[in-house]
């Protein structure tokens, strides 16, 4: 009897998945999604736990008591600007999970054949993706530098290791039984994880989490294979095309290929080019004079990046938003698809400060609009914003869509000082007739501004 | 049909229905879109209930699945946590206040 109940309760769980991720398409659904997502799970675990083959459940339950205890309050303590840390975390604690089971039924079951296969792929994409997102962790976190670490030969050697650990995979089904192959295959794959992520950093975060997010799903589709349990291969194919379809999209906004992305592109650009910045004069604007320019203006279009992240601006933002919205200034926020360092990181920073979701723009969206407002406001925004992108075809980022300030009327830049971007390049847009840079700390110059409209009086 | 051959269709069609669904995902909830799936990702834990509770499971089944159902646990609570809290910011403006 209970063999019969459990494969409706997966299939009920697969539906509520689908719907989860259908539901995630708009803001007003969204929660309605999350919802399904929870009883679908909910029914998955009811329905395992009703299996035959499941007689002992006091592990289980303990293990799920030790999770609850530890996943409750990590969800609820953590700031909202850990956000891509956690999904970091998150992927590794997923994608460890995967590689242990695959590792068990590896061993007490000694498969052979098709089953061998998929669960030397689960446990290749596992035990990989579960030390590349311990250190993507690690360099967001900032207990590692977030700077890419390059070195002359970094990808022959990164090959090298990605095609001993497939190798010794290979193993597994040329000669079973040799009792050193399963950790020299475990470990190869953990020691490419780690130098997957090494070259990575900056602004090509939020493509390799998301590809991350891509394995994490494959794996537990090569355990459903594994396992001939459909369930996991519907919910592992359904993660691991959303991971790849959101790492398309990073790539494309940044008008690179995977593999430039994956094997340091960048790193190589900074080197060659070696950065001159030129000592050319700039113009400089006091808080006192920006909110005066913007008390007259009528539109402004604010552009956040990650510094605006670092600096914590985003409740200054808002308070900035309130006041000139109050004086009848129409204010949007004009979001790049790789601003900060996760897909998504600027709406969800905007969102925590309750600046409301209908203003905040995509770049398709809002470039036409640039045009046609009086300040574009850049806060901790540097390459997404560089003109070089458009107009310099010998520029390392030449072809990447950007979001096109220099458009607009005026153009203010809350920037620290004149360092580069990620990219190491420096920008056309500060040395512009129509720009002001204002320097100083993010948070900090927008307090002032903000001061500043406060004394000018109901306009 | 193989047993192997049927997986590859459910995968091939889920895989499509994926790209479809996730195209319509507005980029406005991208981070929220990635707990989510790694909250469903977190499925996970059938693979290890299996493997633990499974009656003639080893001790180093037991004690590697332990390990497994604790994390799977840990992500699938955290995941939807987290995506429920991050959504319940996204307010209109008509809804502030």
């Amino acid at each position: 009897m209970k063999d019969v109940i459990y494969p409706i309760f997966y299939l009920c769980a697969a539906a509520l998945y689908i719907l989860a991720l259908k539901w995630m398409n708009s803001p007003t659904t969204a929660r309605r999604g999350v919802l399904a997502g929870e009883i679908g799970m909910v029914l998955a675990v009811v329905g395992t736990m009703l299996r035959y083959e499941v007689v002992e459940y006091h592990w289980i339950l303990l293990a799920m008591i030790v999770g609850t205890a530890i996943g409750v309050p990590l969800a609820l303590l953590m700031p909202m600007t850990a956000v891509p840390q956690r999904t970091a975390i998150a992927q590794a604690f997923g994608a460890l999970a995967a590689a242990l089971i695959g590792t068990v039924e590896f061993f007490e079951r000694q498969p052979t054949g098709f089953i061998l296969v998929a669960l030397t792929i689960e446990m290749l994409l596992g035990y990989l993706t579960f030390t590349a997102s311990l250190v993507a962790f690690a360099k967001l976190q900032e207990l590692l530098p977030g700077r890419p670490l390059v070195y002359k030969g970094q990808n022959i050697v990164n090959l090298c290791v990605m095609a001993a650990a497939i190798f010794m995979g290979s193993l597994f089904y040329v000669s079973p039984g040799t009792a050193w192959v399963f950790p020299a295959f475990a470990g190869l794959s953990m020691l490419f994880g780690v130098l997957l992520i090494i070259p990575i950093g900056g602004a090509d975060m939020p493509t390799v989490i998301a590809l991350l997010n891509s394995y994490a799903g494959l794996s537990a589709s090569a355990m459903g294979f594994a396992l001939n349990n459909k369930l996991l291969i519907v919910a592992g194919a359904l993660d691991g095309s959303s991971g790849l379809i959101l790492a398309i999209i990073m790539c494309r906004a940044m008008n690179r290929s995977f593999t430039n992305v994956l094997f340091g592109g960048f790193g190589a650009v900074i080197q060659s080019t070696a950065v001159k910045v030129e000592q050319r004069p700039v113009r400089s604007a006091s808080a006192e004079e920006v909110a005066s320019i913007l008390d007259t203006a009528r539109s402004v279009i604010v552009v956040p990046g990650y510094g605006l992240a670092v600096a914590q601006a985003q409740h200054k933002l808002r308070e900035l938003y309130d006041i000139l919205t109050r004086r009848g200034v129409d204010v949007r926020f004009a979001i790049h698809p790789v601003a900060g360092r996760m897909p998504g990181h600027m709406n969800v920073l905007l969102a925590e400060a309750d600046i409301p979701y209908d203003k905040m723009v995509e770049m398709e969206e809002i470039n036409s609009e640039f045009a046609m407002c009086d300040v574009a406001l850049v806060i901790g925004a540097n390459d997404v914003v560089n003109p070089a992108a458009k107009n310099d075809p010998a520029s390392p980022i030449a072809g990447m869509p950007i979001l096109e300030v220099d458009r607009a009327r005026t153009v203010m830049i809350i920037k620290r000082g004149m360092a580069a971007g990620f990219a190491g390049i420096d920008n056309e847009l500060y040395y512009m007739d129509k720009t002001l840079m204002l320097f100083g700390d993010a948070k900090s110059f927008t307090a002032s501004i903000v001061k500043e409209l406060g004394t000018l009086g109901v306009g | 049909m193989h047993q192997y051959e049927e997986g590859l269709w459910i995968f091939l069609l889920s895989a499509f229905l994926g790209f479809e669904l996730i195209r319509r995902v507005s980029p406005l909830l991208h981070t929220p879109l990635m707990s989510l799936t790694n909250a469903i990702s977190s499925i996970a834990v059938v693979g290890a209930i299996l493997v633990t509770g499974h009656k003639d499971a080893s001790t180093f089944a037991k004690v590697l699945g332990f390990i497994a159902v604790t994390a799977s646990t840990i992500n699938a609570v955290g995941g939807y946590m987290i995506t429920d809290r991050t959504l319940k910011m996204f307010k209109r403006k008509d809804d502030r206040k």
